[in-house]
């Protein structure tokens, strides 16, 4: 190490004051914006629509079963009237995009207004903008999902007229928070592409893609990779269950994928096993089908996938912040 | 002289290969205002970044009101204020909007915040659309505004990077004036720009910046005396003798450089005001003396100059 990079090093340790220090100023800021903007007014339509059309199939679906599932309102979740899809799939794709649409111009539309060397001349660090940045997206994209979830739910109690048990309510929430996380992944993504591409039309459709890749095309990459590290050469049982492990590894570098597992799960208590459960449903599950299991177990059974989403989230964030830190400021 | 509030030791800034700044020694008292004058490229901006602490020196020493930017950012950028080159507000937020932002990043109280904004909004000359979204204000009243931004902090220095660039000559009339304004409140300010004029206008003291160095620095007369040599351009329309008058005029002390211009009019190059000088010596030598003029020098000429002489030097060097 040279004697100058020592004496940075020296200097950057020793910097003075807390890293967040305006960043409440950043985050109110940048939440008021959000939600005041011509965005989340899309947004908000796109949401009532989505509820209201996914809670009306659902409702029509259900109504049969009521009062023999305890499950009920689950059901509302994740039951469809083809040809409107059930509400957790509308999610998985609309969470995405809202979280994209929230993030896609953080940095760089600063940039382009010519505020951010403005901005960072007051006395506050680069991490407190970023991170300030992030958080504003993430509250407004929970606050987002929260309104939908109670949305639904409000009209389930109409419509049902049947008060969800602890259980599944425990259930709702878990899965709101997982829904949350799993915007998190793409707003952490959006954020990054914006600190990378000075075009916030660049940075939008790169996220885009990103997101259509993870959606459309991973799942058969990964079923392609699985065939060729571990082929099927006899047809026998345990080289078909390696092939599908692998594929399942492979499949679980996706968020989306990773989101559709402990939604599976979350939903359905029935679900004794995720991934392979899920890809090969004849499989025998050892355990008799249809009887439900605790909240626990559930949770158990996803919680890797569940980490999973939050530590993408957090080194997504990571990348972007240390991209952002060695980024020259002048335009 | 007073004390200093900037002080560079050969500070330098390399970005891959390219020299940004180098090995740069620059002084700048409390309460003037310097000019930072140079083609774009020359480091300018990039020195102003490292006063911030925006963008770490490569090597050297910087110190700011006696604060080291690299490890003190926070103080430095509290105290002082930084008009970014074409700089930015959020055009659907008011004015007031946009300076309590500021004030917010700055930790002041929003009532105090309040009143500062409302005191700086008003002497700037935008009370009456402080409540107007940014996007429908002119390109004036942005600059004013930006002003406004730093004056927000009560700051003891601020920094302009080409605060005129872009306005129309009254708007920067006005603009000279504020910065004028700043002066007799004791805020020093720096300016970097390449409107020579402006700058000559209300900077009590230049440096020329080129290739990353600044190659001279001083009030624009010292400047003129030193490097000019004649720094004063006199004509004069003489009717007589030619050589005579030619003789008498070089013969004047304080003359650099006499040369005819035709149809009876002399140039002389001298180190001062000799209008009264070169007439005498040119009625004694029998002339008659039909006008006299003389110019200052200019920021212009001296800019000129300079770059012409370190061109030259560069050529040299590498032949």
């Amino acid at each position: 190490m040279t004697a100058s990079s020592k004496q940075l090093e020296m200097s950057r340790r020793a910097r003075e004051g807390s890293p967040w220090t305006g960043l409440w100023a950043v985050v109110f800021k940048e939440m008021a914006d959000l939600l005041t903007s011509s965005r989340m007014r899309i947004l908000e339509v796109l949401i009532l629509l989505t509820a209201v059309g996914a809670v009306y199939a659902a409702m029509s679906q259900i109504r049969e079963s009521i009062g023999r599932d305890p499950f009920l309102f689950l059901k509302l979740f994740t039951v469809s009237k083809p040809p409107i899809p059930s509400f957790v799939e509308f999610l998985s794709i609309l969470v995405p995009l809202i979280a994209i649409s929230l993030s896609f111009d953080a940095i760089n539309g600063e940039f382009n207004r010519r505020t951010l060397s403005r901005i960072l001349s007051q006395p506050i660090y680069r991490d407190a903008l970023l991170f300030g940045k992030f958080l504003a997206s993430f509250f407004t994209l929970a606050l987002v999902l929260t309104v939908i979830w109670l949305l639904i739910i409000g009209l389930g109690l109409i419509g049902l007229g049947v008060p969800p048990s602890g259980e599944t309510v425990a259930r709702l929430l878990l899965f709101l928070l997982a829904t949350i996380f799993y915007g998190g992944v793409w707003l952490a993504l959006a954020m990054v592409f914006s600190i990378v591409f000075r075009q916030p039309s660049a940075a939008a459709m790169a996220s885009l893609a990103t997101w259509l890749f993870f959606l459309i095309f991973w799942n058969i990459l990964a079923g392609l990779f699985a065939n060729i590290i571990s082929p099927v050469r006899m047809g026998l049982p345990q080289e078909v269950i390696a092939q599908a492990q692998w594929q399942i590894a492979l499949a679980r570098f996706s968020p989306t994928f990773l989101y559709g597992e402990i939604l599976a799960a979350l939903l359905n208590p029935a679900v004794r096993q995720v991934g392979l459960g899920l890809l090969l449903p004849l499989l025998p599950q050892g355990a008799i089908p249809g009887s439900p299991l605790p909240l626990a177990q559930s949770l158990l059974l996803i919680w890797p996938q569940f980490t999973g989403l939050i530590a993408a989230t957090i080194l997504l964030f990571a990348l972007g912040y240390v991209l952002f830190q060695r980024q020259e400021i002048r335009a | 002289m007073s004390k200093p509030v900037i002080e560079t030791r050969k500070l330098t800034k390399r970005y891959d290969r390219v020299v940004a700044v180098n090995n740069l020694d620059m002084t700048i008292h409390q309460g003037e205002i310097f000019g930072m004058l140079g083609p774009n490229g020359s480091g300018k901006t990039t020195t102003i970044l490292m006063l911030l602490g925006l963008t770490e020196p490569t090597a050297g020493e910087v110190r700011v009101l006696g604060l080291d930017p690299a490890r003190q950012p926070l103080s430095v950028k509290a105290r002082v204020g930084y008009i970014p080159d074409q700089v930015g507000f959020y055009d659907d937020l008011t004015a007031v909007e946009n300076l309590m932002y500021t004030a917010r990043l700055n930790g002041i109280p929003r009532k105090e915040a309040m009143k500062r904004i409302e005191e700086a909004l008003k002497r700037l000359g935008l009370g009456e659309v402080m409540d107007n979204p940014v996007k429908t204000f002119s390109r004036g009243m942005r600059q004013r505004l930006a002003v406004a931004d730093v004056l927000i902090k009560q700051p003891g220095m601020i920094i302009m990077d080409e605060p005129t660039q872009g306005l129309d000559p009254e708007g920067a009339h006005e603009f000279l004036n504020i910065i004028r304004q700043l002066k007799d409140e004791d805020i020093t300010v720096l300016l970097a720009s390449h409107l020579l004029h402006q700058v000559q206008a209300v900077c009590d003291r230049v440096g020329l910046f080129y290739k990353g160095r600044m190659g001279l620095s001083g009030t624009v007369e010292e400047l003129a005396r030193q490097y000019m040599k004649g720094g004063y351009r006199i004509e004069l329309e003489v009717e007589g003798d030619r050589k005579a008058i030619e003789r008498a005029l070089q013969q004047v002390k304080g003359v650099t450089e006499v040369a005819y211009l035709g149809r009876n009019r002399y140039e002389v190059r001298a180190q001062g005001d000799l209008r009264a000088e070169t007439a005498r010596a040119a009625v004694l030598a029998d002339g008659r003396l039909l006008s006299l003029n003389v110019e200052a020098p200019s920021l212009d000429d001296i800019y000129v100059r300079y770059f012409q002489e370190v061109e030259h030097d560069r050529v040299k060097q590498a032949a």
